[in-house]
């Protein structure tokens, strides 16, 4: 297993870099979260069920994680590639962390990239049950190690 | 045919800009925009008379009652009601409708008996029935549909029966646009002496609404679907019906006198019009038709209907991975469709980059979705004001989105 060679900080940053390249543009950033959304792999269908999806989404979220040698391991799909793109930003800033870190992470990029802007108050809830969610299994790991 | 450039002139809001894109507002059916006429009648209503109605003595009161029962003669005329204590104000659709299940519902219905509703209904006329009928020992039983999206009329008389109480079903559907043959369905359920109720939201504005040639025992619809204010409507209803349902709240308005040992109500509308009503709101409704008379709705509809064909020919040809879902041969200006392999939420979304407001989801008729094996669809609704150069930024934001991702 690869361990995250950058801080939450740093990937965070590096999202925000991503997305100042787009100017604001909403049409462009909707379509650049549609792809990153596309390039999510998909999960497994025996884990899209019920217990594993995100409440308080407006669509369909699915969350699923492996533990391995102390880090958790996140994996989603969602029936939305701008929804599955919102999740893939997330798996990339927590994925391969210790529960701690996790626990700790202060996730700011959301804010920075002027992302409640462009997807409206709903999906903004749905973006927050999402971090919860992880944050949930972070705590449980941790309750655990 | 109107001169949709003029028109377009009385709408404040189509002259700004969503997303730094001139806004191209097809999310009618939902609600649609304001009229310059109607948003002055608020105004001017709180800054020069704001008064309580039909009580005081002195010339604001005077003026206020005078603005707000001339709303009531104005839908009377506009629906040809035979008389303007048949016009019931309410808040929307959804109240005239729960009003009805209440009152009537409550006084009529008992064990066993049956209100047919519509699969396409909205699910404001499907749940105020399911409460009344819980408590009642009824049944709300669906009205099937074929996959074109038009009531299955020989299931729909096989249903039929002596148990039937209420027939009530949507005049236009919000989801499908749909337009049900009304009259025809009012005939047959009156000779089993069922009751009939039309809801009107999506219709209101856009066919000719004649009650006393439907015969349809009861009509309701909102103000906001046509040009008029939110959280204002009107249900009608046959006189002599009115006046054997007992009240639904109490207080204010609807009582003739009230004493310890017993209170008596007050006539027809007013046994219906608890408390201080919406006045305001009410008056820019009278505003609002008045402005429907003035352009025509005859006209307005037929270049709503010029648009429809516009759009769905378009669709077809340019997007061919859109599927349209509700293909009646009788319709209203609603668009309903879903694209192959695009979520609809992700396709609303990116069409409000570009400031094209549509509509996405189950459009509250989860039975009519189910019944499509669908979660929900993308809805275009136009209205009078919209033009085909709307219609073409709209397909032409469409294209580009499949070519994207689909």
């Amino acid at each position: 297993m690869t361990v995250a060679t950058k801080n939450i900080e740093e990937v965070q940053n590096e999202i925000i870099d991503d997305f100042d390249l787009l100017d604001g543009d909403r049409e462009s950033t909707i379509f650049y979260i549609m792809e990153l959304g596309q390039e999510l792999p998909k999960l497994d269908e025996q884990y899209m069920i019920d217990e594993n999806l995100i409440k308080g989404c407006q669509s369909k979220v699915w969350l699923t994680t492996d533990f391995q040698e102390g880090r958790i391991i996140y994996s989603a799909d969602s029936n939305t590639d701008i929804t599955k793109g919102l999740i893939s930003l997330l798996i990339r800033v927590l994925n391969n962390r210790t529960p701690q870190e996790i626990i700790n992470a202060d996730l700011f990029f959301f804010e920075k990239i002027g992302m409640n802007g462009v997807i409206g108050s709903q999906r903004s809830n749905g973006f927050a049950s999402m971090i919860k969610q992880m944050k949930f299994y972070a705590l449980a790991y941790s309750a655990k190690s | 045919m109107i001169d949709v450039e003029q028109l377009r002139k009385e709408f404040p809001i189509l002259s700004t800009e969503v997303n730094g894109h001139q806004l191209t507002y097809f999310d009618n059916g939902a609600t649609n925009q304001k009229p310059k006429v109607v948003i002055d009648a608020l105004e001017e209503y709180y800054k020069e008379y704001n008064s309580n109605v039909h009580r005081g003595a002195h010339t604001l009161a005077d003026k206020a009652t005078g603005a707000f029962e001339e709303t009531r003669t104005l839908l009377q005329k506009f629906i040809n009601a035979a008389k303007s204590e048949e016009i019931i104000f309410t808040s929307g659709t959804t109240e005239g409708i729960n009003l009805v299940a209440q009152t009537y519902g409550r006084a009529n219905l008992s064990q066993g008996d049956e209100i047919l509703v519509s699969t396409m209904e909205h699910h404001s006329n499907i749940v105020p029935w399911q409460l009344i009928a819980a408590e009642k020992g009824a049944t709300v039983r669906p009205i099937p549909i074929s996959d074109k999206g038009e009531i299955i009329f020989e299931e729909f008389e096989k249903m039929l029966s002596d148990k039937v109480k209420v027939v009530a079903v949507v005049h236009a559907s919000n989801a499908l646009g749909t337009v049900n043959p009304v009259e025809k369905i009012i005939e047959k359920a009156h000779a089993f002496g069922a009751k009939v109720l039309i809801d009107g939201a999506q219709s209101a504005a856009h066919l000719p609404i004649d009650v006393q040639k439907l015969d349809c025992d009861f009509f309701v619809t909102s103000a906001h679907k046509m040009f008029g204010p939110t959280g204002m409507g009107f249900l009608y209803g046959k006189e002599n019906i009115l006046n054997d349902m007992p009240p639904y709240m109490g207080g204010g308005e609807m009582i003739k006198e009230v004493s310890f040992d017993g209170t008596s109500f007050n006539t027809l509308p007013y046994k219906f019009e608890a408390g201080t009503p919406n006045i305001a709101d009410t008056i820019a409704f009278g505003k609002a038709i008045e402005f429907i008379n003035k352009w025509g709705k005859e006209e307005m509809a037929a270049h709503e209907a010029a648009l429809l064909k516009y759009a769905t020919e378009k669709l077809k040809k340019e997007v061919p991975t859109a599927k349209i879902i509700g293909e009646a041969e009788n319709k209203v200006c609603v668009l309903s469709f879903i694209i192959e392999n695009i979520h609809n939420y992700d396709v609303g979304m990116m069409l409000d980059a570009r400031g094209i407001a549509v509509r996405t989801g189950h459009h509250c008729t989860q039975p009519l979705m189910a019944r499509y094996g669908l979660e929900g669809t993308i809805r275009a609704s136009f209205s009078a004001y919209n033009t085909f150069e709307e219609v073409d930024r709209f397909i032409e934001g469409l294209v580009r989105i499949v070519k994207m991702f689909g």
